[in-house]
């Protein structure tokens, strides 16, 4: 009985753990003693060469670098915090939150902007924006949109060229997506009317870039919202299909944040690679281009509406209000 | 009898000491106190400031809350968390109920007891291990047929709070100290203009001459009065004491001197008078005893004035070769009477700062004695000189001191060996003694080669 | 001489007077202030002899009055205080010396001598026998006009002699006014100094007589 008890009990173990890795990978250091424990939401290849940089100039280390989305790093790892040492993940609510609820430990003489750290815990790295691409061949006789606005007015006007062919997170599934949409939405009542017309022309959700940017490419869609500008500026297997386009109304700004955990017993370790994410040494090696635009030390805030690192960031967070957020999302791109 | 030097016995701890040591005392109480009450005001104001806050985003959350189809929606607003960022970051918490099921939030976040929910509340406590401040309110809503009380709290850390503390703490320490060391100036020179009066009065007293015994009349603050009232009392005392001893001291001479006279002219003439041997003896030695009386009673008249005057010498700047001069003036009359010469050796002056009649009396006592115990037709040399010190000395051709004798001579009343037959008590070597030692001198005996007697006042 | 005596004790002015008479001077007698100052302003004296204390007023006051009146007639003061607290006063006042009582009378001649000195033109005391000028005052003797240097007391046996020529001087009286009371010497040393005199009056036409059992005597061939 206490054997089906026990084996009872694992199932169920496994069951909770049932995270879906993208990617698990091991960078070994030259004369490696220590493992450092990444879990991250970056694609691996996106990131790699921040990672070859620091072990470069920390050969004593290998780093296990494991990927999910950002949904699932923030669960994984809130499950089971003692199994990694640094987190990185696009969605700075769910990252502020880990730092809220006592997960990070500070990391001090980081010298870095105070708007792009909090508690000397969380540090945002890069600044990336939410865009929107474009196939450039389905644009070639439409003029190309550089708001939301003239988004809805083109896609009003041209609804047989863009019906199925638009393409957007899904926000239940995608953190990042999440975030942006709750941060458009705050901003501007145009995100809903957004919404509506793409829920009218039966938007294709994507819970990541990568997939999104792809159906871009083979046109498939022909234009999205709300991705990473980043991601798409880096596929260079892609550039000469797509373009990247930044809303001239507002361009949500977000940073790709990392902490280091709590009790990790490696913290010296992982007190270096912040250094190393945080000092934008990455990228000044010119040996390859560096995909994802750093965040330097004396960056100021004034120009871009970057999204602000502060406990607003969890109202989103909160469950009635987010079952209120999609609810409504549903409803006005989920149209039968 | 040696040189009294105004000495006030142990000083029984400093007056100026005990003022300033006292107001910089009290001035450190204040600042301490006016520190901790600056800190705990700030700290109560600053806690009401986040409370504030919080209590804003209490009411915020409770004013999202709606019924719709029955069921209690509450729409956070963004602002209701924004509002809450602070420079140093502080950790969120919050939870809502509705009635007492957890509607969203923090599940582990203790609540108020259940009485007092009515208001809203504000408690310090923990969570998570580190201090927070939470404000806790509810708002009762009211459906088709339902009364739900909606319970919103939030709680925050304290750091921004704490900092806050720190930065007022650390300028109220500044100020503090700056408050005090104006105060410990301001107590340093309070005190130096309080004690002022005392001070002036000390000076005034001291630029007194020796013999000025009259009241002090300068106007004193009140509490000095009795002081300065108690201080002219003893003055005046004193001065009738000083009175009364020289009167006496006069009088005593007169009544004294005056019978002694008259048998001392009677006895002369009887003498003129008288062949018989014996009786010429008899009247002789009379007349001898007289002299001796009168010599004894002016020395021993002479040695109380001066006694008296060695306490408040009253220091001259005094030319010693013009007093010595004078003297010999004086005494040549005397002298030539024994055929004796008077022989004055100096350099051209020699300046001292002393008492004139006192230094007068002791070489005149000296010249006197001399003079007593010189043969006739001798001379007695008196030389002033500067170097080594000032000295005075006076050379003899009589028989000298008795060497055993030479130390104890001085003592009061001391006549040595050789005075057999000679007038006069020891006293004039003690009075010169004395006088030498109110000056901070010293007066040396000895003999001379030729075995004359040589005293030397010595400066 | 002429000497003012002022001295409120009876006795003492009497024995004083006797013994100045005695010497060959001539003496008034004030018994008080107001005395004083009727026989000073009258008379004209040689020496004044005060006594510092007398019963309607200080004698300084008759010293204050004395030297206002610009008389320079010399004052000896005679004082039984206590020098040390009044000495100054009585010299800066206008006296020439002082003498403490109870004094030695040889003392008194010895600073009225003194004083006499001081003052100039004392022409009047000089003593003329036979070819010898003497002068008491000024301790001067001349023999044939040659001044001759003498000793004090052979000047005052000199004096004794020559102020009553003739007369025989007894041993014993002759010591008595030559030397003091508590002087060791025997009435012997009297012969040394007569000796010694006659030495000084050799070539004069005065000589001293020894008269055995008797004394001496100044004679003047």
């Amino acid at each position: 009985m206490r054997y089906i008890l026990v084996l009872m009990l694992l199932f169920f173990a496994a069951k909770i753990q049932a995270v879906e890795w993208e990617d698990q990978q091991l960078f070994k250091g030259q004369n490696s003693t220590q493992t450092l424990r990444v879990i991250s939401s970056t694609d691996t290849a996106i990131f790699a060469p921040i990672i070859h940089s620091f072990l470069q100039s920390n050969p004593d280390l290998n780093i296990h670098y494991q990927v999910a989305i950002s949904a699932d790093v923030y669960s994984e790892f809130r499950a089971n915090p003692e199994h990694y040492d640094v987190v990185v993940s696009s969605a700075m609510d769910l990252q502020l939150k880990l730092v809220n609820d006592g997960f990070a430990q500070p990391v001090e003489g980081l010298e870095h902007p105070a708007w792009a750290q909090w508690r000397r815990s969380l540090f945002g790295f890069t600044l990336e924006s939410a865009s929107i691409v474009i196939n450039k061949a389905a644009f070639e006789h439409l003029p190309v949109p550089g708001s939301r606005q003239e988004m809805i007015e083109v896609m009003r006007a041209n609804p047989d060229t863009f019906s199925g062919r638009i393409g957007t997170y899904d926000v239940r599934q995608s953190g990042l997506g999440y975030l942006f949409a709750t941060q458009d939405a705050r901003a501007s009542e145009t995100y809903w009317r957004l919404m509506e017309i793409m829920g009218s022309l039966r938007t294709r959700l994507y819970c990541c870039s990568g997939a999104m940017i792809d159906d871009l490419a083979d046109g498939t869609l022909a234009i999205s919202y709300n991705v990473l500008g980043s991601y798409a500026s880096a596929r260079e297997d892609v550039a000469d299909k797509i373009d990247v386009i930044l809303p001239s109304d507002f361009p949500n700004t977000m940073m790709r944040t990392a902490l280091v955990a709590s009790n990790t017993p490696n913290a010296d370790a992982a007190i270096l690679f912040m250094r190393h994410l945080v000092s934008s040494r990455w990228s000044d090696t010119d040996s390859q281009t560096i995909p994802l635009p750093p965040l330097t030390a004396y960056q100021d805030n004034s120009q871009q509406s970057i999204i602000a690192l502060n406990p607003g960031l969890m109202v989103f967070l909160d469950d009635m209000k987010r079952k209120t957020f999609i609810d409504e999302w549903e409803s006005a791109i989920i149209q039968p | 009898m040696s040189k009294v030097q105004s000495k006030v016995g142990v000083a029984a701890g400093s007056l100026r000491n005990r003022l300033v040591i006292t107001l910089i005392g009290v001035a450190a109480v204040l600042t301490l106190l006016f520190y901790f009450v600056i800190r705990a005001y700030a700290a109560q104001i600053a806690l009401q400031s986040q409370d504030n806050i919080l209590s804003a985003s209490v009411t915020a959350m409770l004013d999202a809350a709606i019924i719709r189809d029955s069921v209690v929606k509450v729409d956070l607003p963004y602002a209701a968390f924004s509002m809450l960022n602070t420079e140093t970051d502080d950790r969120v918490f919050y939870a809502i109920y509705e009635n007492d099921s957890l509607l969203s939030g923090y599940a582990d976040l203790p609540l108020p007891q259940r009485e007092s929910r009515m208001s809203s509340t504000h408690r310090s406590g923990y969570y998570l291990d580190v201090p927070i401040r939470q404000v806790t309110a509810s708002r009762v809503l009211v459906g088709a047929d339902t009364r739900t009380r909606i319970t919103a709290t939030v709680a925050q850390t304290q750091d921004s709070l704490s900092g806050t503390l720190q930065r007022i703490a650390r300028n109220a320490a500044w100020y503090g100290v700056g408050f005090f060391s104006l105060a410990v100036l301001l107590a340093i020179w309070a005190t130096s203009s309080t004690i002022g009066p005392l001070k002036r009065l000390t000076e005034s007293v001291a630029r007194r001459g020796p013999q000025d015994l009259s009241p002090i009349v300068k106007p004193v603050p009140t509490e000095m009065v009795p002081l300065v009232s108690s201080l002219n009392n003893l003055m005046q005392r004193l001065d009738e004491s000083f009175t009364q001893s020289e009167d006496f001291i006069a009088e005593a001479a007169h009544r004294v001197r005056t019978p002694l006279a008259t048998v001392r002219s009677h006895a002369e003439i009887t003498l003129q008078r008288v062949d018989k041997e014996e009786n010429r003896q008899a009247l002789r030695s009379m007349i001898r005893a007289i002299d001796e009386s009168s010599r004894a009673a002016g020395q021993l008249l002479d040695h109380a004035m001066i006694t008296f005057r060695a306490n408040q010498l009253d220091y001259q700047p005094i030319d010693l070769v013009a007093l010595a001069r004078e003297l010999v003036r004086r005494l040549t009359p005397v002298a030539d009477m024994k055929d004796i010469e008077l022989r004055l050796s100096t350099d051209k002056t020699v300046m001292v700062s002393g008492d004139t009649i006192l230094i007068q009396n002791a070489v005149r006592n000296l010249i006197d004695n001399a003079l007593k115990y010189s043969p006739s037709e001798s001379a007695i040399v008196i030389q002033v000189h500067a170097l080594p010190a000032p000295h005075l000395s006076i050379t003899d051709e009589g028989a000298g001191f008795p060497d055993d004798e030479i130390g104890t001579l001085t003592g009061r009343f001391a006549r040595g060996k050789n005075a057999a037959g000679t007038i006069g008590s020891g006293l004039g070597l003690t009075i010169a003694q004395d006088v030498a030692a109110a000056h901070g001198g010293t007066l040396s005996i000895g003999n001379t080669k030729e075995g004359g007697a040589c005293v030397t006042f010595w400066f | 001489m002429k000497y003012l005596l002022i001295e409120d004790n009876e006795e003492l002015a009497q024995a004083l007077s006797t013994r100045l008479v005695l010497d060959g001077h001539v003496v008034d007698h004030a018994m008080s202030f107001v005395d004083a100052i009727a026989f000073s302003d009258n008379g004209d004296y040689d020496l004044i002899l005060l006594d510092i204390m007398l019963p309607d007023g200080d004698g300084r006051d008759f010293l204050a009055h004395h030297r206002a009146q610009k008389r320079d007639t010399p004052v000896i003061v005679l004082t039984a205080r206590s020098q040390v607290s009044d000495r100054v006063s009585v010299l800066d006042l206008g006296a020439d010396d002082y003498v403490t009582k109870p004094f030695d009378h040889a003392e008194l001649q010895a600073r009225c001598r003194a004083v006499l000195r001081r003052k100039s033109g004392s022409a009047e005391t000089i003593t003329r026998l036979g070819d010898v000028e003497f002068d008491p005052v000024a301790g001067q003797l001349s023999v044939a006009g040659q001044p001759l240097v003498l000793r004090n007391r052979e000047l005052r046996l000199l004096e004794l002699l020559i102020n009553s020529p003739g007369k025989v001087f007894s041993k014993q009286k002759l010591f008595d006014r030559l030397f003091s009371y508590d002087d060791d010497a025997s009435e012997n040393a009297i012969e040394v100094y007569i000796a010694r005199l006659r030495k000084h009056l050799d070539k004069s036409s005065l000589t001293i007589t020894t008269l055995r059992g008797l004394g001496y005597r100044l004679d003047n061939e």
